[in-house]
């Protein structure tokens, strides 16, 4: 990277000083870093999304660009690149510009805290959950320049909506994470992960009744925090036209679309992070790879990781397409009446399982993951029971 | 705050324009403006001749167009005193049930939508798809049918059609079990709906509500029961009343089960006049040019959106006098003004659509 300063600067930029080219060289390579390595996440995630929406609508969804259309991101953002960049007249002009870019960079800041696998992390901060946290929630001061910038009031009224859902929502987050930071003692991503072991058994979630209930907090809120279905009232298209981003159009959209799939792996990975075990994997098969090849276990982790983000993933999604949207004030009871206080229970709850249980109560460890486990699969006979019942009367050319 | 809702608004379904003001979330007023979607139908009625103005009736309910058909013929025949042959009153009242079913689906399925699930509406388009199909079998067309001819039907049914709905209607119970089970036993959706815009029984009968409107406010009226028309009465339904089942009697969540409840009705009258259907013309013998006697009629029809009139004044030449459509929109669009006072934005629009307001039908 000095190498290719140097050779800017001697080459091209004779007038410049060396060190203003070395910080615009490395600005430029950390943008295209992060621009190669996120963009991936946000693009392959809209594809998922739209084809299990396309399936769960009886339709096909994205499938012509490239195989089976994984390509259709690209299709997708090249075209809004080419779009005309409209302002309205009535914006706040800087307001608006600047907007997406705050939306973007607290959504993709974080991406410097999740631990992928046990080396693969950009930087291990000692507060990482807690820069996480920070950070996302810079996104809301982008949405509220978007709908006050926007000048039109149906992105106004989006952005107070997003101001008000995303602050309420931090609070029960912010209580849920706390049951998992007790036991770990850390505020550090990886000692977080370090503390859990491999089996569902030795998760978080599965470790205290308390911290089981604050999953579903957490995700709830993280669901809200993102402003997903059933919680997308600041874009509600049906309300609001589309909320904030009704007057945006080009790149600038694609920001915020970018920022909210983006932000949909943020969330799933924080929860595993934080409740699913992270990257772990078992000791046998830790060893084992390692004897094959030395990167081979953080390959593995990083697969473990992965998949864990995508069960989540998918659960989001399918929660999008299948539930309606909830209102302004039963969204506002819902955090303050219920899971605020519950979160605050979970909390105490959590340090009073401490204080009894020193070395942990195994036996409820794994009475809750037997639990699980029959959820999960009473889950999949519903899905496969239902896929019996409607596809028993599919047609299958429907144009005939 | 005054905010414009409309005339392009995505949950207003078509051309209609509120001026709602607000304050916050929380509305104080939302005053309707209609007219936006004018066509001059009645004036027209007055300049076509009684036969070619029967394509426009499609179009003054292009949601229903079969209803909005057979109500324009029945007025017609009224001022002829012509008896229509039974087995096109039976392809009349099919292609009528039909239509109620594919209105009712885009109703509830945009109801919906506008909560904010995007799915069940799909899956209602979906359905709706396939009878479109058979409608598309009935008489070649898709939407605006113009089916139904004074003195009969235009087409008798193709060969298997009778078959074919059979077997759609078969089809067609547990896809919408599995509508049901997407919808209506959802805790959120109820929540949406239940105690939102709540019509009580005097203020739906001052109001002039009428079809499932009107039902769901617990007057048990049904005009294919209460003024009995074509082969209705011998016809085995229920009424669907709304019963505030999870909440108010005539709040958003009745209008929509009342709804979803006389798609099952009309499966089972579908049923019935597959089971009964005589053979037999399907159009009367008239003259060529149409000159009813001097004269007035009123008609009513049960329309997928309520009580649809048509009156009309015949002055003994080959074109109306005069000619009136009453349709249920108008009167559902007068009621907003007064329930949506102090409602959430986001209950404006559930309360618009549980009303199945459509918008061609405000202003004909």
């Amino acid at each position: 990277m000095e190498n290719f300063a140097n050779y800017l600067h001697d080459n091209f930029l004779w007038g410049a000083p060396l060190w203003v080219v070395q910080v615009i060289v490395q600005f430029g390579f950390a943008l295209l870093l992060l621009m190669v390595f996120v963009s991936p996440f946000a693009g392959i995630l809209s594809f998922i999304e739209r084809r299990i929406a396309g399936r769960m609508q009886d339709r096909i969804g994205p499938n012509r660009v490239g195989p089976q259309g994984l390509l259709q991101f690209l299709a997708d953002g090249i075209k809004s690149l080419l779009k005309e960049d409209l302002i309205p007249k009535s914006a706040d002009k800087p307001l608006f510009i600047i907007a997406p870019y705050l939306v973007f960079l607290g959504m993709f800041t974080t991406f410097v805290a999740l631990p992928f696998a046990s080396k693969l992390i950009v930087a291990d901060l000692n507060v990482g959950i807690l820069y996480v946290f920070a950070t996302s929630s810079l996104t809301v001061v982008g949405l509220v320049m978007a709908g006050w910038g926007s000048g039109s009031k149906w992105s106004m009224l989006g952005g107070m909506r997003a101001a008000a859902q995303v602050i309420s929502y931090e609070i029960p987050a912010g209580l849920a994470a706390l049951t998992v930071l007790l036991p770990a003692g850390s505020l550090s991503m990886q000692k977080i992960i370090a503390s859990q072991g491999a089996h569902p058994w030795q998760w978080f979630i599965f470790s205290t009744p308390f911290t089981l209930v604050a999953f579903f907090i957490l995700f709830t809120s993280l669901v809200a925090e993102g402003n997903r279905a059933p919680f997308d009232l600041p874009e509600a298209e049906s309300e609001l036209v589309s909320g904030y981003n009704t007057e945006y159009s080009g790149m600038r959209f694609v920001f915020f679309f970018f920022a909210e799939w983006a932000n949909l792996y943020v969330m799933a990975a924080i929860l595993t992070t934080l409740f699913l075990g992270g990257w772990q994997i078992p000791q046998s098969l830790s060893v084992a790879s390692a004897s094959a090849a030395s990167w081979l276990p953080q390959v593995l982790q990083l697969i473990f990781f992965q998949l864990k983000c995508l069960a989540i993933i998918f659960l989001v999604i399918q929660l999008r397409w299948t539930l309606p949207r909830i209102r302004m004030d039963q969204l506002m009871t819902l955090c303050w009446k219920y899971m605020v206080p519950i979160g605050f229970f979970c909390v105490i709850g959590t340090a009073a399982w401490m204080m009894i249980f020193p070395q942990g109560a195994p036996k409820m460890a794994y009475l809750l993951t037997a639990l699980a486990g029959v959820t999960v699969i009473y889950y999949f006979y519903r899905v496969v029971w239902q896929i019996k019942v409607s596809h028993a009367q599919i047609e299958l050319n429907p144009f005939v | 705050m005054l905010l414009n809702m409309g005339p392009q608004h995505p949950s207003t379904h078509g051309v209609i324009r509120f001026v709602v003001k607000t304050d916050g979330e929380v509305m104080s007023e939302a005053m309707p403006d209609v007219g936006y979607l004018h066509r001059s139908i009645e004036k027209i009625g007055e300049i076509c001749d009684y036969n070619g103005f029967m394509p426009y009736t499609d179009r003054a309910d292009y949601l229903s167009a079969m209803n909005a058909n057979q109500g324009y013929a029945m007025v017609v025949e009224k001022l002829l005193g012509l008896e229509v042959p039974r087995r096109a009153e039976f392809l009349r009242v099919i292609a009528a049930e039909f239509n109620r079913i594919i209105s009712h689906l885009l109703s509830v399925g945009a109801l919906a939508m506008d909560v904010g699930a995007a799915t069940p509406f799909i899956h209602a388009l979906k359905e709706r798809e396939k009878v479109n199909d058979l409608m598309e079998a009935l008489c070649g067309q898709r939407l605006t049918y113009n089916y139904v001819r004074i003195g009969g039907v235009s087409y008798d049914m193709p060969p298997n059609c009778s078959e074919r709905c059979l077997d759609f209607l078969d089809r067609f119970e547990p896809q919408w079990d599995e509508f049901e089970r997407l919808v209506s036993a959802n805790k959120i959706f109820i929540e949406r709906l239940s105690k939102v815009g709540t019509i009580s029984r005097e203020d739906a009968i001052a109001y002039n509500l009428v079809g499932p409107n009107l039902r769901a406010s617990g007057v048990d009226y049904d005009l294919r029961r209460d003024i009995p028309y074509s082969i209705y009465p011998e016809l085995d339904f229920n009424v669907i009343v709304g019963r505030g089942e999870q909440g108010e009697v005539g709040d958003s969540f009745d209008r929509y089960i009342v709804r979803v409840r006389e798609i099952r009705e009309s499966i089972k009258i579908l049923r019935q006049c597959f089971s009964r259907i005589p053979e037999g013309d399907i159009l009367a013998k008239m003259p060529k040019v149409l000159k009813p006697p001097v004269g007035e009629a009123y008609v009513r029809t049960e329309s997928s959106r309520g009580d649809m009139g048509y009156y009309l004044i015949s002055d003994g030449s080959a074109k109306a006098f005069r000619l009136r459509i009453r349709t249920g929109s108008f009167t559902g669009m007068a009621i907003i003004q007064k329930i949506s006072q102090g409602m959430m934005i986001a209950d404006l629009v559930t309360l618009i659509a549980s009303l199945d307001v459509v918008a061609p039908e405000i202003d004909r």
